[in-house]
């Protein structure tokens, strides 16, 4: 069989303003987003022949990649719009890869946008977060979205003896990178006491332990890797990608504290032929703190259960042995929603160019990125590198 | 405003028929012996297609639980407790843990099942804890 490991790499990448962006609308935050990724690629529209995105939920379409082609004047051969979650991103990533290695395109505009903070009234978003769950046996007992992830918490912490301290730890650690990145919503640094005083949402994550509302696009291009040697920017190459789904709801997961990241990670891990202490950095799915922990436990970089230590003794800040959403994540830099982790991305783009500024990795070479959708649904590991192998 | 209501189907209806008499109602499969929940038309297991209801005995523990504290609309007062409960049949449903303070419940709480209102017409399985050794 055939393997996608060096055979495509990313020539642009950009990203839109993100945070509270009340002037523009999603679908405009998307067209935006490829327009910044092509101008970082140096590219005329003519050459796009693939354009991939996600739905929006404030301006949902029904066929969208096609619109947002239509709005562009673009006429791709492969274009569609994927929806798995927060694990769209990056499963998207690979069929585009699948793509390109069999010759279904040359060139794959991959970008994402939403309005979740200025596109949605409060009922709107009340009604999508009581659209998430089993539409029979689950909505009907009112859980909200934070509900569903507290369950895999309290779960870790009975079966592991982690603590709510453990959890705060990953919010103050995404600040912390978020600091240092001009373009994050919330830049101000956090204590894990602060963690531990903001208001309960469901126990036990505090409002801190949850990750933003908020607009935002953005967009890589995909090329194949003999085309890409032939860009402004040195190209950053897929090295491993892999996938695992194990569930949709969380009432008939297998487990709730081991997730299918073990399957995906293994999957990215065989095809890069590299392990986790091979990785410079992790950009970790953040959408509340204990899925961090969850995600370092089943790619590897610590032992089943011991998560909150692993954070504690190796650090995942800036300057840390692993630096873990080097952005600041769904938790400090936004989160638009499905696009979420295009922002984790592009960031790795820019690490693996050196050009990520004052939060650049020193001599970052190989970089690991994780996504989960649904409830720890759908999961979902690239391993990115400078080198094509 | 009213509370979230399953949406419409046979298998569903058949559940909560069962609700509706104070049974819980579980699928049994005839070829392997598995019970599961939820409803199916086929054994999740071995896809076979001889199932049967079956009455479960409503007894179950804690998988895991959160007390929501901001409820999803005015019809569900808030703090309340969602759960998953493993049922001494093997499956895991979500529910409620009513009838205590929510800072009794605990993971590997036993408790046992109860009915309560969620409309005119249909009620859904809520759960108590049960003390026992």
């Amino acid at each position: 069989m055939a393997s996608l490991r060096g055979k495509v790499a990313i020539v642009g990448a950009a990203d839109t303003r993100v945070g509270i962006v009340p002037d523009a609308t999603a679908t405009e935050l998307c067209v935006e987003a490829i327009l910044l990724a092509l101008a970082d690629a140096g590219l005329d529209k003519t050459e796009v022949d693939g354009l991939v995105t996600c739905n929006s939920m404030s301006q949902p379409m029904l066929y969208h990649a096609e619109a947002i082609a239509e709005y562009l004047q673009i006429f791709p051969r492969y274009c569609f719009a994927a929806g798995a979650g927060g694990g769209t991103t990056f499963s998207v990533l690979h069929h585009a890869a699948a793509a390109i290695a069999t010759g279904m395109a040359e060139t794959i505009v991959i970008s994402m946008a939403d309005s979740l903070r200025s596109g949605l009234t409060r009922d709107q978003a009340m009604l999508m977060q009581s659209s998430t769950g089993h539409p029979q046996y689950e909505q009907p007992y009112g859980p909200t979205v934070p509900a569903y992830y507290a369950l895999i918490a309290q779960a870790h912490m009975a079966q592991y003896g982690t603590r709510p301290e453990h959890f705060a730890a990953v919010a103050v650690a995404c600040r912390a990178h978020a600091a240092r990145n001009p373009a994050a919503q919330k830049r101000d640094p956090i204590s894990v006491d602060d963690v531990l005083g903001s208001r309960m949402i469901a126990d036990p994550l505090h409002l801190l332990d949850c990750s933003l509302v908020s607009d935002g696009g953005a967009a890589i291009v995909l090329t194949s890797a003999e085309r890409a040697r032939d860009f402004p920017h040195a190209p950053v190459y897929l090295l491993g990608v892999g996938e695992g789904h194990s569930h949709e709801h969380i009432s008939q997961a297998r487990s709730l504290t081991t997730s299918a990241a073990v399957e995906s990670g293994q999957r990215a891990y065989a095809m890069a032929g590299l392990g986790p202490r091979d990785m410079d950095f992790a950009q970790l799915y953040d959408c509340f703190t204990p899925t961090v922990l969850v995600e370092l436990e089943d790619l590897g970089f610590c032992a089943k259960g011991e998560g909150g230590e692993f954070i504690a003794s190796t650090g995942i800040g800036p300057g840390g042995a692993l630096p873990v959403n080097t952005h600041g994540g769904l938790l400090s830099h936004c989160h638009p929603g499905n696009p979420g982790s295009m922002f984790a991305l592009t960031e790795s783009v820019w690490q693996l160019r050196h050009s990520a500024g004052e939060r650049q990795v020193a001599n970052a070479s190989v970089g690991l990125l994780h996504a989960q959708g649904g409830i720890m649904s759908s999961h979902s590991t690239l391993v990115l590198g400078r080198e094509a192998g | 405003m009213n509370k979230i209501q399953p949406t419409p189907g046979t298998l569903v209806e058949t559940f909560i028929a069962g609700c509706r008499v104070g049974e819980l109602r579980l699928q049994c499969c005839g070829s392997c012996g598995a019970y599961q929940f939820y409803p199916r038309i086929i054994c999740a297991d071995c896809h076979g297609r001889d199932l049967s209801w079956t009455a479960a005995s409503g007894r179950g523990r804690v998988r895991s639980f959160t007390v929501v504290r901001r409820g999803i609309s005015a019809a569900y007062e808030a703090p309340y407790v969602v759960a998953l409960v493993a049922l001494e049949e093997g499956p895991t449903m979500m529910s409620h843990i009513v009838a205590c303070a929510p800072e009794d419940v605990a993971v590997g709480a036993p408790v046992q099942v109860d009915f309560a209102a969620w409309s005119d017409s249909v009620s859904l399985p809520v759960f108590t804890l049960e003390s026992r050794d």
